[in-house]
Parts: structure tokens; C-alpha cells; sequence
């Protein structure tokens, strides 16, 4: 909860730096509230006693630690690698200030216990997010993608507000934990509109993460919006609103799991489908990612589906979100070193393993944890979901990943082909700065590390 | 513990390969590689003393809450494939030598982790660190071959990285079912004979779809035919060494995978499919034979005889009886050498003469004799004529699938005709006759290829002749999978 505090705080002293002329000390400011945050968030870990704020609105139990945790760390990394992004720029205190309140909206997310907190939570989270992926003013693409986002996640969320309106007019209550006690008593017994406002909301909240069908916006969004935004969407906002979805289909809506589990099933294998086979196709290396992410949503979304019945799946998608947020920051932050002119193409990948090495190598290792290779951490999350869903009755669900990973490592290994075996028309040493570097390593180290040791993280997410 | 020194010794080696430059590199990596030869050694006589020795097995827990070990066992199976790893891999080193490759450290230290993983894959004992070691095997031989490949290289490793992780990723699901199935006092475990016991109480129906997931990962690494067809254009198209890594060592990953992972743990599935699978097996040796006959690429041809072989081996270890088995794997060490002998000779071809085309070449028996003599006792193990590495494994081979089913005996003992139809007709013309070419010109050749094919020309018959200290541990080793088969 401290962490929440500080972090709006953090917000707005952003917001006053360029009143009171302090902008040069806004990184080094910004880097350690963010951690500072992230301390105080672990103060709280395993503290049994409650830790409810607002009228129980908001409750800071284990797992909502452990996303926070998840996002604070790839938003360390993030502003690190943004730092010097918006040196020269002047609307750096804009952008730092919206991305905190984003970071704001996303720990909330990970923390409600309540459907106003949750809607609020994806509203503060959502609302920055427009204005930064329109935040290259003059660039036509990233116009588009900012007024597409905004369209299609305003339409999202009014379909979460329909949702929660026909919740809680059939129990009568906001607050998760009374709606689970209301659907035990009334079991059976409830109206139509209860089930039409749970499947409202899922689809909502399956729009936030871009599962197909309601994935269109996504690699639009990816590909206009700048690369430090886009890294930002597909790492932070892709955490937040998974640990919201576990959150409200686990605790909330577990018991009447037979009711969407089906059509979540449908979902995933649209999005395992249509994602990596559209993927295989892209030539623009974010449009790439954003199939990927999508792919990605599709995993996470099984952890949810097997979770109903298979607890060991509950760790699975907090060490999941790791893999994948370290795992991609790492290949945005490489991407965004490398492309100085704004080119996206696979063609800038070509020849990097003569330019640099240690970004090829890098790069090499992010690839195969994204595509699930041993023994990087992805690998280890594959095998989480995996073991998850063997034991639910949807392994259809799982010849099909297996199939469509396959596809999956086609379009990762395409990278790591223009990398070392394609050659490049510019022979200069790729140089890049050294916080960009410390990212990009730092990341790598940590996608080893896990992956090596999973047993450290998956013992602390026992939940 | 010298277990787990065998692994890690190749990856210590490669991370100081890594580290050097030039010659230096395929120096460090030789002296590496006969260290572990000789290491291997050691395990073998401790293993002859005592086959249960402390010394040969390694247990460290790996993610305790998910019942994960770093279990790794010297057995008498794993000894073997151990012993022709550590064998082949100074003999891949030193075949290179001649060779220039650009940035060798690169190449000679991913030869190394290439050789850890392998290892790794013969003696992990839990079904988690066999997974991880076979998939870790791919990753090195992977980029091998993309680096240093041939022509087209980059879309055809590309076909063979898919196509194997295809399999893997099935039996990693088929592996998964069966860890979901065990039962040790209420916690699950990946200990191979509790994943044995939890596949064994399976029924029918669950024991045959554990039986494809799990086989078809093998077959595709073999290739049993119709999952070949990665096969021989990444053979040709891999570096010499690849090409060697892939069919001496790499291939015997799925025939083990067979013997270890798949025969004791489905026993109902093996009686239910064992037969189709066979059946496969023994049509991709008369396919791959007769597709042998024509080629005019020499290395092209040794490819496809290497699908004929494996296909073999293949039904050998799938009619599941003790001649079969322990043919099969007296056929994998012995195809193992002469393979890499096999495509060894066609790299020395082309290097001397600019061709691998048979028809372009001929007459090199008058210009270089002892390299004629070379090839030809190669060529002779490679058809398994009686004295030599070969026969022992084909004779017990085609007996224990006559066991299974003459008709399928009859069609796999194609194998020996067919075989030597292409292979003594390529020699005959490579070899004999006039010189075709003028151009062409065959000098002597160098000191360490010379090395190495003298020294594979002395296994092949020392182990023709007597064959009794391989053929005993094969034989007591397949005794105990026959055990957990009954």
C-alpha cells in the first residue's frame, strides 16, 4: 500500500519538476521511489495481519506483492532504459508523470478487492497509456495508434461497466469476496443477467490483455506507438491486467467456472492460433512482438483456465508474468538501441553478431526464453502451464500450444537467423549507452538466473 | 560424483575455449576432449569393479517443490553411449583440423557444450533433466550448423531446429502426464522409476497416447521414416563436424531415448503400436536403401544409409527382446564410428578433389593406396562384414526382430544387400576404375586426418574381432530393461 502512496506521490512531484526547475533530478528521484516503493511493497510480504485499506477496498495480500513487485521491477528497468530518451525533450516531466500514474493504476489492479477499484484501476492505467501512444506528435502512425487505443479501450471498458453494473445488480454488493458468499448461497439460483454481466466482464478484461478476437487494435497499437511505449504496454499493462483477471475469476468467479471457462477456452485457441500464425508473417519486428504478446496473453489465460481446478497454477502465472516482462523488456530495449532512426524492419537485426556481440547474444537469449527454450526462464513457464493444464479436461487446449509454440519458434529464430547469419550493409560497431546496456544485460542476467534456479521463485509464490 | 565431473568437465572446457583465440581454441578443445576421454575411462573401470559404485552416481536437488533432482547414473547402457561420445568427440576435433574455420573459439567451445548436453542426455536418471539435456543438445549443433553450414544453410537448420522441437515439446506434454500420474507418498516425482511405475499403472488407451507423444520425439530424431525428411538436407548441408555430432552421437539420443525412456514406462502401448512402429521403421530402411542407390552426392548417399541403419536399430529395439536390444545397441556404437568414419572420408574427398560427385570422381585407389584401404575397411563395417564392429550389431539385430516377425525380418535383411549394393558401387566407382576428371588429383593426405582414420580403422576391426567387453555390459545392461519390461 506504501508503495501505492509513494508512487502517486511520485507522480506529482513529477508533474512540479519543471516548475521548480529540478528536471535533472527527476531519473535519480523517480529510480529510487520506484524502489523505495518496491521495498515497502516487500514489508508487507507474509504479513498476516490485515492489510485491507479503504473500506476493504484494497488488500495487499502475497500474490498482489508479488505482481507489484513484478511490475516495479520491469518499470525500474523502464525508466532506466527511458532516461535518456527524453533528455533533450521537453515534455520529459509529461511523460514521467503519466507513466507513473499508469504505474499507480497498475498496482491497483493487482491489489482490489472491490469492482470500483478494479475499474478505477484500469482506467488511471489506461488513460496515460492514450496520451503516450499518441506522444510523437508529429508522427501520423503513432496519432492513429494513440486515437485506436483510446476507441477500442474506451469501448473495453464500457463493456467491464456494463458488466459490473448487471453484477451488482443481481448481488447486490461490489465487493468480491460478498459476491463469491452471494453465488455459494444462491447457487443456481441466480438471475440470467448475473451471467451476462460475468461474461461482460470477461470479455473486457480479455480485450485489455488483446486475446483474439478482440485482439485487432493490438499490433497496430505496438507498431505506431513509440518503442519505450510500447514496451511499457506489453510488459506492465499485460501484468497488471493478468493479475486482475486471476484476481476476479479466481476469487470472484471460480465457483461458476463451467459458465466461461468454455468460452475462455475459445478465446485461447483463437489467440494461440491466429497470433503465432500472423506473427510468422510480420516483417516489422514490433508488429512481431505484438503477435507474440498476444501469443503470450493466450499461455496466461490458460493458467487462469486450469487454475480453477489445479492450484499449483497460481505461482504459474506470477512467474510467467516475470519470464515474460524480463524476457521482453530485454528485447525492446535492444530494439529500441538499435533502430536510431525509427527503421522496425528485421532487416535492422542483420549482422548484429559482427556489430556487437554481446547484444546479438543478448538478444539470442530473449528470443529463445519468448519462444520457451530450456534454460531460459521461459522455458520454465511453458513447463508451468504445461503441468497446469495436463491436469484439467482441455489438453486439446494443449496439443494445440504445443503445436502452435512450434510455430511459435519459427518467427523468434527468424531474428536470431538475421543476427549471426544475414549481413549487414552498415559495417560500424553498433555502440550503445551504458544504461541501455545495464538493461539489456541486467535482463538477460535475470532470464538466466530464473531459469537456471526456478526453484527460488517458485517456492517464494507459493500461495 | 566423477558423473557429474563428466558433464561439467566438456562446459568448464567450453567457457575457457570461449576464451582463447585461433589455434589455441582447437588446441585447448583436443586436450579437453581426451581428458574426458579419459575420465570416461576411469567411470568404465570403476563400472567393471563395481557396477554400482558410489562413485558413478550423482543426486542434488534441483526444485525441490516440484520434485525435481539432478539425478545423474553411470549405467551400463549410459556407460556405453557415454564411452562413444567421449570417444568420437577428439576424433570430430581433430578431423577439423584441416579445416579453416572462421572464428574457431565460437566453434570448437559450442562442440564442447554440444558434448556436455549428450552427455548429459545418457545419464540423467530424472525425466526433467532429460528433457532439459535433450533440448539443451539441440541449441549448440543448432547454431553449428547455422554458422558454419553449407549452401542454404539458413532455411535448412531452420527446418531441422522446428521439426525436432516439434517432437520435444510432444513428449514434453507426454512426460508431464505421466509426472501427474505419479504417486510417492502424496508428492508427485520425476524419478525415472517412479515415472516407470506411474506409466506401467496406465491403461491401455492412456499407455498408447503416452506411446506416440513420447515416440514421435524419438522418431523424429532418428528420423524414422515418414519424419525423415529434415534428415538429409541438413546432413549435407551441416559442416563435416556437425554432420558427425548429428548421425554418430546425436542420433542415438532417440534410439536410447527408446530403450530408456519409453520401452519400460508403456508396455501396453509398445503391444498396441509397437507393431506400426515397426513397420515404419522397416519401410524407411527399403526407402532410404533404395533412394541411397541413386544418389550422386556421396555424403548425400551416406545420409540416407544412415536413415537405412537407424531404421534398423529402430525395429531391433522395438520387437523388444534381449537380441534385439542388445543389438541395437552394440549397431549404435558401432554405426556411430563408422558413420563418422563414412562422412570423415567424403569431407577428405572433397577437400582433395573439389567434388563429392561420384560420378566425377575415380581412379584415386591408384593415387593414394592407403587411403583406399582406409575407406574400404570403413565401407566394410559400415556393411557389416563378419571381423568387423558392424556384424555383431546386424546379426543380433535382424535375429531379434525374426523373433518379432519373419516377414519384417525378411524386409529389414534388405538392409544388408541393399547396403552393400550402394555402398561397394560407390566405391568402386570412387575409388577404381580410370581417373574421369584429369584435373582431379589426390596427393597424400595429412597427418591428423590420417590419425584419425587409422584410429578408426582399428576399432572398427578390434571390435569385430572381439567384441566381448562391449557386448558383456550391452548384454547385462539390456538384462535389466528387460526386467522392467516383464
Amino acid at each position: 500500500m506504501k508503495g501505492l502512496l509513494i508512487l502517486s506521490g511520485l507522480g506529482i512531484l513529477a508533474m512540479m519538476a519543471e516548475i521548480f526547475k529540478f528536471k535533472k533530478f527527476l531519473l535519480p528521484i523517480t529510480l529510487l521511489g520506484i524502489a523505495a516503493a518496491f521495498g515497502f511493497n516487500l514489508l508487507e510480504w507474509n504479513n498476516t495481519m490485515s492489510i485491507s485499506y479503504f473500506d476493504n477496498m484494497i488488500k495487499f495480500d502475497n500474490r498482489a506483492i508479488a505482481f507489484s513487485g513484478i511490475i516495479l521491477l520491469t518499470a525500474f528497468f523502464w525508466f532506466i532504459l527511458a532516461g535518456n530518451h527524453f533528455k533533450e525533450d521537453t515534455s520529459m516531466v509529461d511523460h514521467y508523470a503519466l507513466v507513473l500514474f499508469a504505474l499507480v493504476g497498475a498496482l491497483m489492479l493487482t491489489a482490489f478487492t472491490n469492482m470500483t477499484t478494479l475499474f478505477l484501476g484500469i482506467e488511471i492505467m489506461s488513460i496515460p497509456l492514450y496520451v503516450l501512444a499518441a506522444s510523437k506528435k508529429n508522427d501520423l502512425n503513432s496519432n492513429e495508434a494513440g486515437f485506436k487505443y483510446l476507441i477500442m479501450g474506451s469501448f473495453a471498458s464500457a463493456f467491464l461497466l456494463f458488466g459490473i453494473a448487471l453484477v451488482y445488480g443481481a448481488s447486490g454488493s461490489f465487493d468480491i469476496a460478498t459476491i463469491k458468499t452471494h453465488i455459494n448461497a444462491q447457487a443456481g439460483d441466480l438471475p440470467l443477467f448475473f451471467y451476462v454481466g460475468v461474461i461482460f466482464m470477461l470479455l473486457a478484461m480479455c480485450f485489455k490483455v488483446s486475446a483474439a478476437p478482440f485482439h485487432f487494435w493490438a499490433p497496430d497499437v505496438y507498431e505506431g506507438s513509440p518503442t519505450l511505449i510500447t514496451a511499457l504496454m506489453s510488459t506492465v499493462v499485460k501484468t497488471a491486467a493478468f493479475a486482475a483477471i486471476l484476481r476476479l475469476f479466481m476469487i470472484g468467479f471460480g465457483e461458476i467456472s463451467s459458465l466461461w471457462s468454455g468460452i475462455l477456452s475459445g478465446i485461447i485457441a483463437l489467440s494461440l492460433v491466429i497470433a503465432n500464425l500472423s506473427a510468422a508473417m510480420q516483417n516489422n519486428v514490433k508488429r512481431m512482438l505484438a503477435y507474440s504478446s498476444i501469443s503470450h496473453a493466450a499461455f496466461m489465460l490458460m493458467v487462469v483456465l486450469a487454475n480453477v481446478r489445479n492450484n499449483l497454477s497460481v505461482d504459474a502465472l506470477v512467474y510467467y508474468s516475470l519470464a515474460y516482462s524480463v524476457g521482453s523488456i530485454a528485447a525492446f530495449a535492444i530494439l529500441y538501441s538499435i533502430s536510431k532512426h525509427g527503421e522496425e524492419g528485421i532487416e535492422i537485426f542483420n549482422g548484429l553478431s559482427k556489430r556487437n556481440p554481446i547484444l546479438a547474444l543478448c538478444m539470442t537469449v530473449a528470443m529463445l526464453s519468448l519462444a520457451g527454450i530450456p534454460i531460459t526462464s521461459g522455458f520454465f513457464a511453458k513447463y508451468f502451464v504445461f503441468t497446469a493444464m495436463i491436469g484439467t479436461p482441455y489438453k486439446w487446449l494443449l496439443i494445440l500450444a504445443v503445436i502452435t509454440s512450434a510455430i511459435g519458434v519459427y518467427y523468434y529464430l527468424r531474428i536470431v537467423i538475421a543476427m549471426y547469419f544475414k549481413t549487414s550493409n552498415q559495417e560500424q560497431i553498433e555502440s550503445v549507452n551504458f544504461s541501455n546496456r545495464f538493461v539489456i544485460i541486467a535482463a538477460t542476467f535475470i532470464t538466466l538466473v530464473i531459469g537456471i534456479i526456478p526453484g527460488f521463485v517458485a517456492e517464494m509464490f507459493k500461495f | 560424483m566423477l558423473t557429474a565431473l563428466i558433464i561439467l568437465f566438456p562446459f568448464l572446457s567450453a567457457l575457457m575455449v570461449f576464451s582463447t583465440k585461433g589455434n589455441t581454441s582447437r588446441n585447448l578443445a583436443l586436450s579437453a576432449s581426451i581428458i574426458e576421454f579419459i575420465l570416461t575411462l576411469a567411470a568404465f573401470f570403476i563400472f567393471k569393479n563395481n557396477s554400482s559404485s558410489a562413485l558413478l552416481t550423482f543426486n542434488h536437488s534441483w526444485v525441490q517443490s516440484l520434485g525435481i533432482n539432478f539425478s545423474v547414473t553411470i549405467d551400463g547402457l549410459g556407460l556405453l553411449l557415454v564411452l562413444l561420445t567421449t570417444f568420437l568427440v577428439p576424433l570430430i576435433i581433430l578431423s577439423s583440423f584441416k579445416n579453416e574455420y572462421e572464428n574457431p573459439r565460437s566453434f570448437y567451445g559450442l562442440i564442447l557444450v554440444m558434448q556436455m548436453a549428450l552427455i548429459g542426455v545418457f545419464v540423467a536418471n530424472d525425466g526433467f533433466l532429460f528433457y532439459v539435456f535433450w533440448e539443451l543438445a539441440l541449441i549448440p549443433i543448432y547454431f553449428i550448423c547455422l554458422l558454419w553450414g553449407g549452401e542454404n544453410r539458413s532455411a535448412i537448420t531452420f527446418k531441422f531446429f522446428v521439426y525436432t522441437l516439434f517432437g520435444s515439446l510432444f513428449m514434453l506434454v507426454g512426460l508431464i502426464y505421466l509426472y501427474n500420474h505419479t504417486n510417492v507418498q502424496g508428492f508427485k516425482s520425476w524419478a525415472i522409476q517412479d515415472l516407470y511405475a506411474a506409466g506401467q499403472s496406465l491403461n491401455e488407451n492412456q499407455q498408447s497416447a503416452v506411446f506416440w507423444l513420447i515416440f514421435i520425439a524419438f522418431a523424429i530424431k532418428m528420423p524414422i521414416f515418414p519424419l525423415h525428411t529434415w534428415q538429409p538436407d541438413t546432413y549435407v548441408t551441416a559442416p563435416t563436424q556437425g554432420t558427425m555430432l548429428l548421425s554418430g552421437i546425436m542420433l542415438k539420443m532417440g534410439t536410447f531415448g527408446v530403450i530408456k525412456w519409453l520401452l519400460p514406462i508403456v508396455p501396453l502401448g509398445l503391444q498396441k503400436w509397437g507393431g506400426t512402429a515397426i513397420t515404419l521403421s522397416v519401410v524407411g530402411i527399403v526407402y532410404a536403401s533404395i533412394i541411397a542407390i541413386s544418389q550422386k552426392d556421396f555424403k548425400r548417399l551416406i545420409a540416407y544409409s544412415s536413415i537405412a541403419h537407424v531404421g534398423l536399430i529402430s525395429a531391433g529395439i522395438l520387437s523388444a527382446n534381449q537380441q534385439g536390444l542388445q543389438g541395437a545397441v552394440m549397431q549404435m556404437l558401432a554405426h556411430g564410428v563408422n558413420v563418422v568414419g563414412l562422412f570423415f572420408i567424403a569431407d577428405i574427398l572433397l577437400r582433395h578433389t573439389g567434388t563429392r560427385e561420384i560420378d566425377k570422381l575415380g581412379g584415386i585407389r591408384s593415387m593414394n593406396g592407403n587411403f583406399a584401404v582406409m575407406f574400404l575397411i570403413i565401407l566394410l563395417g559400415s556393411v557389416a562384414l563378419p571381423l568387423t564392429n558392424g556384424f555383431v550389431g546386424e546379426f543380433l539385430l535382424i535375429n531379434g526382430v525374426y523373433q518379432y516377425s519373419a516377414t519384417m525380418a525378411a524386409f529389414a535383411g534388405l538392409t544388408v544387400i541393399l547396403g552393400a549394393v550402394y555402398m561397394l558401387r560407390s566405391y568402386q566407382q570412387i575409388m577404381l576404375g580410370e581417373r574421369k576428371d584429369s584435373n582431379i588429383a589426390f596427393g597424400s593426405i595429412a597427418t591428423s586426418d590420417k590419425i584419425v582414420l587409422i584410429i578408426i580403422c582399428i576399432v572398427i576391426i578390434a571390435f569385430g574381432v572381439y567384441p566381448k567387453p562391449l557386448n558383456d555390459i550391452a548384454e547385462e545392461g539390456v538384462k535389466l530393461v528387460m526386467l522392467n519390461l516383464k
